[in-house]
C-alpha cells in the first residue's frame, strides 16, 4: 500500500514536470491519450475497408462507423461474393453490413462466450473460436452454408499450441 | 542445441522478412501504426475458469519471432483501452485501462470514462498493478481492487490463419484456399494484456456487453 501511494506520488510528480496542461477541478496535471489503433471483431477492417481508407476505419469510434461505412461494406461484400442473396444468419447484404459496420464484440454476461459454436453466435471471442471459417461462410457460404465451398474454410483450425485453462490463458511463448 | 539454434535463427528470418508484408486478424490493416507499439494484432472477451468473471485480452506487436521477442517492450506513452458498452448504442460506459511504467502494467477501471471517443486520459486510480513478464519467465500475476487479475507481457499468438491464402482470395487472384491451409501465424508471439474481470463490475444489466479495444498515443 505504501509502495503504491509512493509510486503514484512519484508518478504524478513527473507528470508535473513534463505537462502543463491542468484540470479545472482539481489542478492536477490532465495527459491526455489519441487513438491510433482499434478493433474488435476479427478481420473486418481487412476484409471490408479499402486500403485507402483503413487508418480512417481504425480511428473512426464505433458510434460513427455504421453510418460512414455501411454502404460501403455492402459493395464490398457484393464484389466478394456477387451471389450473396442471405447468410447462416439469414442476413441479407444490407442488414448483415449494417451488423458488421458497427464494429464492437458483444460478450455474453450469463452464458457461453463464443464467436459461433454451431448454437450460440456472437456472444464473445474465446481463444480456439475458428473466427475466420465463420467469417468465411458467412460472406461466401449461402444461406445454408453449403455455397461456395473452396471459399468457407482457410483449412487451418487450431493454434499451433495449447491453450492455458486458467489465468492467462494464452500459452507461453514460443 | 544446434539445432534449436538453427530454427530459431530460420524463425527470426522469416518473421524479419514477413514482417513487412504480413500483419494478424488486425495486424493487417492498421497502416498507420504497422510494427508500432500501437498496433493492435487482436482482442478477445471470454468467460474465465470462474464463470462469474470475463477476460479481456489485447494483443498488440504482433509476428514477434522468438528471438525478437525478449526486446519487445510496451510503449510507457500508450494507453491499452478495453472500451464497454453495456446498453447497446456502442459508446462506451466504462474502460478498463493499461499503461506500462517502470517494468509494471498499471491498470485504470473499470470505471466510466470522463469523456467517450478518441481522446481518452487514464482515469480514477490504478485498480491493479504487475510486473511485466519477461521473455522467458513463468507468468507474473497480480490481484487487484474488487479482484480484477492482470498478466502482462509476451504469450503465444493465439490467432491461427491462413492469411497469405485470405489475401490472394479477397484479392482475387486465387480461386480458393489451399489444403491443408498454412497458418501464418505459428512460431510467433505477441505482447499481451489480460485483464479478467468480475461480471459484477460491468453493469451489464442487458446481459451483454459491447467490447473494443484501442491504442491510445500520449498527445
Amino acid at each position: 500500500m505504501k509502495k503504491n501511494i509512493l509510486s503514484i506520488i512519484s508518478f504524478l510528480t513527473v507528470s508535473v514536470v513534463l505537462f502543463s496542461a491542468c484540470d479545472k477541478d482539481d489542478g492536477k496535471p490532465v495527459v491526455y491519450y489519441q487513438t491510433q489503433d482499434q478493433m474488435a471483431r476479427p478481420a473486418i477492417n481487412t476484409v471490408f475497408v479499402d486500403a485507402a481508407e483503413k487508418d480512417v476505419f481504425n480511428t473512426t469510434t464505433p458510434s460513427a462507423q455504421g453510418a460512414a461505412f455501411a454502404m460501403k461494406f455492402k459493395n464490398k461484400l457484393l464484389a466478394l461474393n456477387p451471389g450473396y442473396t442471405t447468410n447462416l444468419l439469414g442476413l441479407d447484404a444490407t442488414a448483415f453490413t449494417n451488423v458488421l459496420a458497427t464494429d464492437v464484440l458483444t460478450g455474453s454476461t450469463t452464458g457461453v462466450t463464443t464467436f459461433y459454436d454451431g448454437t450460440n453466435v456472437l456472444t464473445g471471442r474465446a481463444l480456439a473460436d475458428d473466427v475466420i471459417d465463420v467469417e468465411l461462410i458467412l460472406i461466401f457460404g449461402g444461406p445454408m452454408a453449403t455455397m461456395n465451398p473452396g471459399l468457407t474454410s482457410d483449412n487451418v483450425g487450431t493454434n499451433d499450441k495449447a491453450f492455458l485453462t486458467s489465468f492467462p490463458y494464452l500459452a507461453t511463448p514460443h | 542445441m544446434k539445432l534449436k539454434r538453427v530454427l530459431t535463427i530460420g524463425l527470426a528470418s522469416a518473421g524479419i522478412i514477413t514482417a513487412g508484408i504480413l500483419f494478424a486478424a488486425d495486424h493487417i490493416d492498421s497502416p498507420a501504426v504497422t510494427n508500432q507499439s500501437t498496433d493492435i494484432t487482436d482482442i478477445y472477451v471470454f468467460r474465465g475458469q470462474d464463470q462469474n468473471n470475463l477476460v479481456f485480452v489485447a494483443n498488440t506487436q504482433g509476428l514477434l519471432a522468438p528471438g525478437a521477442t525478449a526486446a519487445a517492450a510496451f510503449d510507457n506513452n500508450t494507453v491499452i483501452e478495453f472500451n464497454i458498452d453495456n446498453n447497446g448504442d456502442a459508446v462506451e460506459d466504462l474502460v478498463i485501462q493499461g499503461i506500462s511504467s517502470g517494468g509494471k502494467m498499471r491498470i485504470y477501471g473499470p470505471i466510466k470514462p470522463s469523456e467517450t471517443g478518441n481522446r481518452s486520459r487514464l482515469e480514477g486510480n490504478p485498480t491493479a498493478e504487475v510486473a511485466i513478464t519477461p521473455y522467458g519467465s513463468s507468468p507474473s500475476i497480480a490481484t487487484g481492487v474488487g479482484g480484477i487479475k492482470v498478466f502482462a507481457g509476451p504469450r503465444d499468438d493465439p490467432f491461427f490463419f491462413d492469411l497469405n491464402q485470405f489475401k490472394k482470395v479477397i484479392a482475387g487472384t486465387a480461386p480458393s484456399f489451399n489444403k491443408p491451409g498454412d497458418d501464418s501465424f505459428k512460431g510467433t508471439n505477441v505482447l499481451s494484456l489480460v485483464v479478467e474481470v468480475p461480471k459484477s463490475l460491468l453493469n451489464a444489466t442487458t446481459g451483454k456487453v459491447n467490447v473494443w479495444v484501442e491504442t491510445k498515443k500520449k498527445i
